[in-house]
């Protein structure tokens, strides 16, 4: 028909070999493998036919090697289980006996066939077809080569909490250079706001803060906090990266963290403290928490006078003429320094002056206005600097470091292996309204209650109700709120049970209340914690089995007066339970970042449906994505706590250096080209390539397939409307051999 | 030496390729001078007993437009076929079905009683048909089949050559007799035509932009089409990157987009199903209500993007019966 089959690759001399494997039963029980093989031999240039127990051992892949070394086959067939499982192995193999891998097709008669049929004629026609569709195709192959790119060396690691520090330390102390990029003005994640952390009962501070300054000082880290990556492009081995840094108004560079600044701000100060989860207030300028790092402030521009107002309010505790014996003197050396030319001391008295006394502008003003005269720029603009100020911020700080007009920057940096370790974030107290959440205040969410028994937390570790004294005599903790629950999350956020006996206990040591603990069921599966679980149960802190059903204010006896009582069906007495109390906790599940799927947009990476970051296999790549060279660590991935998240980082770390180390990376062959004489130049391809792989050629007007950054998603191929971009492995004609091969026989 | 015998027939087409043949102007007068025309129902005076008289092969080459859809036209094809060296494809409707070939979305009988009986313009009430025979006072009147599906010529015969069209572009059709006489052919089943789209060399190639995406389509009475841009860019529903090059962009040059008359280039099996997924992958939309909304712009799709394809695309038709043949 027409003109189709001018274009003919001349394929002499096929001499295909099927190989079926019986994996042990798995395809021996459904399939009739004796029956496969002797259909095979009938297939068209097929000279060799047989079965094997396992093909992928080392017998079984021997017997291929043998046939091609023998002359006897030169194209290779193994029908088995999934390209997944074994096509390296069957590929290596092929090569190991003398002929280009990819004269190699793999039938899946596990997966596709003997897994998902229930009878066993019908799995013995779908493997003959199967087969039959390989032997046709294979004929169509031909040889071709894997590419090799060299690798950056560099690492970025987004995310600074415990995963992002792990990673990023044990890269480093590998000896390559690392960019930490954290969003917050801080790292250290959630695990900075706790106080003790399970089962250990170790201090959270002791154990995450040496790493934090590690990080700090490491030569071979790079650390951006208040920072994001803003575009990501390139592919593995060489990532082109732009972080933007935010605007903190202060150079992090040269900040000392003195907090001086902080000190002389006038403006309000109850702005509700983020980093305690609003339970207690700060100034516009602020220090997130005393171990922050970097130990830089950062200022808010939604409450700082000078984004508020257009500038602090002018000083009137100092009037003119008034002025105190030591800013007279003051005063009279700036004068006498600036006569005798020494601008530099004129310099240092204005600031000293300013900072006591932002009133005397206008001698300033006058001895800038001569420096200015005199041709010496330089000083001029400094004094000026020094004279227009108001701020008390800029004013205080000895080293000049707020810069109320800082502008967004962006920095531009090469890598080779990103590691995302953007974590969680907790599920929002008030969605389940029937605990009433912001409606009775002394309901608190398990990171509110983090930050109350924190020894340097807003109450100096005091754990009290909401009117900031009353010491609590009854909590009640609500296990699973936002987890295994149908109408928030149906899964099971993994670590609230066991936070939630760390809370009972630390409440119990700290107040001596009496402490229920309502679960569905208690999960401790791990390294010490059903050890744990047993402690508190002889610290007598109540459990009761049975999930609350609501939290009320509506008492019934006197004893509720004035209390919030819990309602619960206790599934161990086979009761319903009113628990009064004074104060209760939700045991808050964890959640993906709110951002979640912009960050999977930008690095190119998977999410479940839930929307936590998918590992490219459960079990066999649980750090790596199905976007080579950018791995997974922490919860970003999925609940998990601190020594699960620990193991992970390390896991990714080692990823990456294993792709760093040997420099190269390997690319399959089964990428996208573009026959020069076919394309059109219609750009229809263009726009659509999910990698950008594709550019156009500004001379010869037609498109380019950039095979480092092609991954062979076939988008293009299918979308070319005139048949100008193929595929390697994946070319028009293999695949209607393919179908034919399906159809001829079944 | 006698001169080679050529031959022109049509079958269910328009006339316009006909026309196109006359459109040779000057170069036809080259074309008579070198050789014999030995059949051309349309212009000439030629019954089909003379063609049943020649010996077999004894035209070197037969030009036939028009899709087959009566069991007369499928037994010209066949006759032809015997008594020619060469069968050409002419046009559109024989390469692929042409626009007649849009007749496969219908079934025979509903083809007919729009026709007969219910179009505007029909006054019909005893709802006569035409029938294969009829008893008239001199004996029986016939007329022949009408087939159930619309069919391209290789559907029906064996065909050497295609030369594609709405009608066949002037040019190409010189450089076909050019080659037939010269005995410098190309493979069998060739279109004589470049295979590459009609973006490669189209005269406003150098408007289009690095990514062509659009919110939705327009159609030509919508907007003001600019006379230099490239349509698609201006969200006109072009089919140049679909389609065969070698017309020498009449309609471009009309300022009116490609409609696909000139067929795929080799490569591409089903035109309709490659200008569908083109013309959707320059839309820039995720929201599927809103990608539904903006494919509703593309008015009468499958008689868009099949215009000309419809009987020879991997749809064929809308009844599966082998209608006559
Ligand atoms: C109330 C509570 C108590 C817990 N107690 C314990 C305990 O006692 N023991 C235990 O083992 N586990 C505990 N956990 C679990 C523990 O918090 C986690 O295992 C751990 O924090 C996971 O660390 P991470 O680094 O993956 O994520 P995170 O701690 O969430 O850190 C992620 C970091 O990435 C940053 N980030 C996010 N998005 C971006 C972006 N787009 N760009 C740049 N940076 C970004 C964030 O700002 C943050 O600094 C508790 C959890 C909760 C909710
Ligand atoms: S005064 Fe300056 S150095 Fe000190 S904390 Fe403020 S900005 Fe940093
Ligand atoms: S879609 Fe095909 S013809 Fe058009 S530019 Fe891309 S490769 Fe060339
Ligand atoms: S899309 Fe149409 S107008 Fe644009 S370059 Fe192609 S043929 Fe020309």
């Amino acid at each position: 028909m027409k003109d189709q089959h001018v274009h003919h690759f001349e394929h002499t001399d096929v001499k295909v070999g099927v190989y079926v494997c019986h994996c042990g039963i798995n395809i021996a029980s459904k399939v009739n493998v004796h029956e496969v093989v002797e259909f095979a031999k009938n297939l068209p240039n097929v000279t060799v036919a047989t079965e094997y127990k396992f093909m992928c051992s080392d017998a079984g892949q021997d017997i291929i090697v043998q046939d091609i070394r023998s002359g006897k086959v030169n194209r290779v067939i193994v029908a088995s289980c999934s390209p997944l499982m074994h096509e390296i192995t069957f590929r290596n193999a092929t090569q190991h006996g003398g002929i280009n891998p990819y004269f190699f097709q793999m039938a899946n008669i596990r997966e596709h066939v003997s897994w998902v049929t229930a009878e066993k004629e019908d799995a013995t026609v779908k493997a003959k077809a199967l087969v039959a569709a390989a032997v046709h195709r294979v004929s169509k192959h031909t040889s071709l080569e894997k590419k090799y790119f060299p690798v950056n060396p560099n690492v970025l690691v987004v995310g600074g909490g415990i995963a992002g520090i792990q990673a990023a330390l044990t890269i480093a102390n590998a000896g390559k250079k690392v960019y930490l990029v954290e969003r917050e003005p801080t790292i250290g994640g959630h695990m900075a706001k706790f106080d003790k952390t399970f089962p250990t009962l170790d201090c959270a501070a002791c154990i995450l803060t040496p790493k934090m300054s590690q990080v700090r000082s490491h030569p071979n880290i790079t650390l951006w906090t208040y920072a994001e990556v803003e575009n990501v492009s390139g592919y593995v081995g060489n990532f082109t990266v732009q972080v933007k840094h935010k605007k903190r108004y202060i150079n992090a560079d040269t900040c000392i963290g003195c907090k001086a600044c902080v000190d002389a701000c006038i403006g309000p100060e109850n702005i509700p403290d983020e980093f305690n989860e609003g339970l207690s207030y700060r100034k516009p300028v602020y220090m997130p928490f005393p171990q922050a790092t970097p130990s830089v402030v950062i200022i808010d521009e939604n409450s700082c006078y000078h984004f508020t107002k257009g500038g602090c309010p002018p000083d009137f505790s100092s009037k003119n003429g008034h002025l105190s014996p030591q800013l007279q003197s003051l005063l009279r050396r700036a004068n006498e320094c600036f006569e005798l030319r020494d601008f530099q001391e004129t310099l240092k008295l204005t600031k000293e002056i300013l900072k006591s006394s932002p009133e005397h502008q206008e001698t300033l003003f006058l001895h800038a206005q001569t420096l200015y005269q005199l041709g010496m720029i330089n000083e001029a603009t400094e004094v000026m600097r020094n004279v227009m100020v108001k701020e008390r911020c800029v004013a205080a700080c000895p080293k000049g470091s707020v810069d109320l007009y800082q502008t967004e920057a962006i920095s531009e940096i090469q890598v080779g292996a990103i590691i995302i370790a953007t974590g969680f974030k907790t599920f929002q107290g008030e969605r389940t309204t029937q605990y009433g959440y912001k409606r009775y205040p002394n309901v608190f969410t398990s990171l509110e209650i983090e930050r109350l028994v924190n020894a340097s937390g807003p109450t100096g570790g005091e754990i009290v109700l909401r009117d900031g004294k009353t010491k609590p005599k009854s909590v009640a903790i609500l296990h699973c709120v936002g987890s295994r629950d149908l109408h928030s999350n149906r899964y099971c956020s993994r670590v609230c049970c066991m936070y939630s006996l760390k809370l009972a206990h630390l409440i119990k040591e700290r107040t001596g209340a009496e402490v229920y603990n309502f679960y569905i069921d208690m999960r401790t599966p791990g390294k010490g914690y059903e050890e744990f679980y047993e402690k508190l149960c002889h610290e007598n802190v109540h459990f009761i089995r049975g999930r609350a059903a609501e939290v009320t204010d509506w008492v019934l006896s006197k004893a509720e007066l004035g209390k919030l009582v819990v309602r619960a069906e206790d599934t161990l007495l086979g009761m319903v339970r009113r628990v009064p109390v004074d104060m209760v906790v939700l045991s808050v599940g964890l959640e993906p970042q709110t951002d979640a799927e912009e960050v999977r947009r930008k690095f190119n990476i998977s999410c479940s449906k839930e929307g936590w970051f998918l590992e490219r296999h459960p079990k066999l790549a649980p750090v790596n994505t199905f976007t080579d060279g950018i791995f997974l660590a922490g919860a970003c991935q999925g609940p998990k706590d601190i020594p699960d998240t620990v193991a992970q980082a390390g896991a990714a770390a080692a990823e990456a250096l294993a792709l760093i180390d040997i420099g190269y990376v390997e690319m399959e062959p089964n990428t996208a080209f573009i026959t020069e004489e076919n394309c059109s130049g219609c750009r229809i391809c263009v726009a659509l390539c999910p990698y950008t792989a594709i550019t156009t050629d500004p001379v010869k007007l037609i498109s380019v397939v950039n095979p480092a950054l092609c991954k062979g998603c076939g988008t293009c191929v299918a979308a070319c409307p005139s048949g100008a971009a193929q595929q390697n492995l994946f070319t028009d004609e293999q695949i209607f051999e393919e179908i034919e091969g399906v159809l001829e026989y079944v | 030496m006698s001169k080679p015998k050529i031959g022109f027939y049509w079958c269910a087409s328009c006339g316009g390729c006909e026309e196109a043949i006359v459109d040779l102007n000057e170069a036809v007068l080259d074309v008579v001078a070198a050789v014999d025309i030995v059949f051309w129902p349309c212009a000439m005076d030629f019954k089909k007993s003379d063609v049943e008289a020649m010996a077999d092969k004894e035209i070197t080459a037969i030009f036939i437009n028009g899709a087959i859809r009566s069991s007369e036209q499928f037994e010209m094809a066949e006759l032809l076929r015997k008594k020619s060296q060469f069968v050409i494809s002419f046009g559109s409707c024989s390469h692929e079905g042409g626009i007649p070939g849009l007749a496969n979305l219908y079934k025979k009988e509903d083809l007919l009683s729009t026709v007969y009986s219910t179009a505007f313009s029909t006054i019909n009430p005893n709802y006569t048909l035409p029938q294969t025979q009829t008893k008239v006072p001199e004996g029986i009147a016939t007329l022949p089949e009408l087939w159930e599906t619309v069919k391209s010529l290789d559907q029906v015969i064996d065909v050497d050559y295609f030369l594609p069209g709405c009608p066949p572009p002037v040019k190409l059709v010189v450089d076909a007799v050019t080659a037939l006489l010269s005995g410098n052919l190309p493979p069998k089943g060739a279109v004589l035509a470049p295979d590459k789209a009609l973006c490669d060399d189209c005269t406003r190639k150098a408007t289009k932009p690095e990514k062509l995406q659009h919110k939705r389509f327009y159609r030509p009475s919508e907007i003001l089409i600019d006379p230099e841009k490239c349509l698609l860019a201006q969200g006109l529903l072009c089919l140049g990157p679909v389609t065969r090059m070698g017309c020498d962009w009449a309609c471009i040059n009309g300022n009116m987009p490609c409609t696909g008359c000139m067929g795929p280039t080799s490569r591409v099996r089903d035109y309709g199903a490659k200008a569908l997924s083109a013309m959707a992958s320059v839309i820039d939309l995720n929201d599927e209500e809103e990608i539904q909304k903006s494919m509703d712009s593309i008015v009468d799709p499958v008689g868009t993007f099949y215009r000309y394809s419809l009987a020879t695309s991997q749809l064929h038709s809308a009844i599966h019966t082998n209608g006559g043949k």
